[in-house]
């Protein structure tokens, strides 16, 4: 009956797997927190938190669940892009192709596009438990401005997708959408004051989101772009700021 | 773990900690199974919409933006496209950013109170509960040519009769909404001193600018829904 611990000693007596792996798995304080501290992800924590911290009553994981959705979004969104070009003329059979034809396709895309949604909603409650919390009193000020930016980037990373599909779903929400930007005060050419700028159907700010005075072909593969590239950069780098003050401003929040 | 509180010297926490491992890590790990088999299992059974091919000549109708906007786009009916789809959502995200640097109250700082923050909870919960009733307006009630249903009425694509809608004469509309910013402004200073006092006159005027804002956006609906004003202040360069 030595035969398992036997097994165990030649897997990971030797110097493979001791490379990988620093310490044991015995359940001692320091190898608690061996497994925080030696592992590059898991070390965004420290390896001690204040216990109501870890409460799903105090913070709803709200935060959390964002970010895991946010990754979600990432491996799904990836593997969309291995199916979809942003071209007027292929878009839409692209995702029709999704939808009928590549296999796990339309879970694919459902996972994806659901994903999105779940995401603007889990935020939008992470925003509002940190305010039922006062979690944005000093010294956590900063966090939140971060928080609100990366709310208003959570909005245009969905907004910017709904364009991909090419349907009048997407179109039409898209024409409402950046329809405004032509009321923009000063800068869009309908705004208020906006011939003090000289500012037309083609220079104001609608063309440039748009690349175009129509919803055509730059603006999907501006849509495109800043969805896949330009949008997740910026958050991912906010996201960076963002967990890194939890911690340096205290850990979560707490009473005193 | 002092953090800025250096004139009350060090602040002993009080020796709550646990490990990271497993307490917290583990807790994570069930809050991600939990969300990818949900989204997993709803994504299984609910296809996510897809219409027919974009064609510029064809408006949908209604044609509505994503439903996170539909409250600023239910807004659109009572308000200018520069207010409703610009200035309104920018005052809304610098307010929000605004908040930790005007609530100076220093109670209620890490966990859940309303009887020591009643105005900031009250204030914040008014507004989240508004975007989102606005949002169900947006979505659930608005049909063919953004009129107005039930949810229990049938769709159809009558074209509404507009009501017959009127500005205020110019003298009345800035005499009304300058009076509604200065009274929201002068009696709260007179009435609750104390309240005044604590923010100081900065961060008193902000924090009220940014209220009367939000209540004046939703004082204009009624205004509309109840007597037919289109505009409080209309001139041919701006209209309110
Ligand atoms: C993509 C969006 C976001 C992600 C991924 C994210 C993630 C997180 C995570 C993981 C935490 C740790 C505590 C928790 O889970 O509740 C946290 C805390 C915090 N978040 Fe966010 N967040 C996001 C957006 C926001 C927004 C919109 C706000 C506010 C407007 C905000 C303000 C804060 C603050 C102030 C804290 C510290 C809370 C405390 O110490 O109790 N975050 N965030």
């Amino acid at each position: 009956m030595k035969l398992i611990p036997d097994l165990i000693k030649k897997i990971t007596d030797n110097e493979i797997w001791r490379s990988v792996f620093r310490h044991g798995y015995t359940d001692t304080p320091r190898n608690r927190a061996l497994q925080i501290i030696s592992n590059v992800w898991l070390h965004l924590h420290p390896a001690k938190v204040r216990e109501h911290g870890t409460k799903i009553r105090f913070t709803w994981c709200m935060g959390g669940i964002t970010f895991f959705i946010f990754l979600f979004e990432t491996i799904t969104g990836i593997l969309l892009m291995f199916y979809y070009v942003p071209d007027v003329n292929r878009a839409y059979a692209d995702i029709v192709d999704l939808m009928y034809v590549v296999p796990f396709g339309r879970f694919l895309r459902n996972s994806h596009r659901w994903g999105a949604h779940a995401m603007v909603i889990t935020v939008s409650i992470h925003m509002f438990r940190v305010f039922l919390t006062g979690s944005y009193k000093p010294p956590r000020q900063f966090n939140w401005v971060v928080g609100v930016v990366l709310l208003v980037l959570t909005f245009l990373l969905s907004f910017t997708g709904y364009l991909l599909p090419w349907d009048q779903l997407g179109y039409w929400a898209i024409t409402v959408g950046t329809n405004m930007a032509r009321a923009t005060p000063f800068l869009g050419h309908e705004g208020p004051f906006s011939y003090i700028l000289g500012m037309r159907p083609d220079n104001d700010i609608r063309f440039a989101l748009l690349g175009g005075t129509l919803i055509e072909a730059p603006a999907l593969l501006r849509a495109y772009v800043w969805h896949c590239i330009g949008i997740p950069l910026v958050a991912s780098a906010l996201m960076m700021v963002h967990f890194w003050r939890v911690r340096k401003d205290g850990g979560i929040s707490g009473p005193l | 773990m002092e953090v800025r509180q250096e004139k009350k010297g060090l602040v002993e926490f009080k020796d709550d900690k646990v490990f990271t491992w497993p307490t917290l890590v583990a807790k994570e790990f069930l809050a991600a199974i939990f969300v990818t088999v949900g989204l997993l299992f709803y994504s299984y059974f609910v296809d996510a919409p897809l219409r027919e091919l974009s064609n510029p000549g064809q408006a949908e109708n209604p044609a509505k933006a994503p439903w996170y906007f539909l409250g600023l786009q239910e807004v659109l009916v009572y308000f200018d496209p520069w207010y409703a789809g610009v200035a309104l959502p920018s005052i809304i995200i610098l307010g929000l950013i605004l908040i930790p640097y005007l609530d100076n109250n220093p109670k209620g700082n890490g966990y859940y109170t309303f009887s020591e923050r009643k105005f900031a909870v009250t204030t914040f919960v008014f507004g989240y509960i508004l975007w989102y009733i606005l949002i169900y307006i947006g979505t659930a009630l608005r049909g063919p040519f953004w009129a107005f249903f039930w949810p229990w009425e049938q769709w159809t694509h009558d074209f509404p009769t507009p009501p017959p809608l009127h500005d205020l004469p110019l003298p009345l509309g800035i005499v009304l909404l300058g009076g509604f910013y200065f009274a929201g402004l002068a009696l709260p200073a007179l009435v609750k001193r104390e309240f005044f006092q604590k923010l100081g006159v900065i961060r008193y005027s902000i924090t009220m600018g940014l209220l009367l804002t939000m209540v004046g956006t939703v004082i204009k609906m009624v205004f509309r829904l109840a007597f037919n004003v289109k505009y409080i202040i209309a001139t041919p360069w701006i209209n309110i």
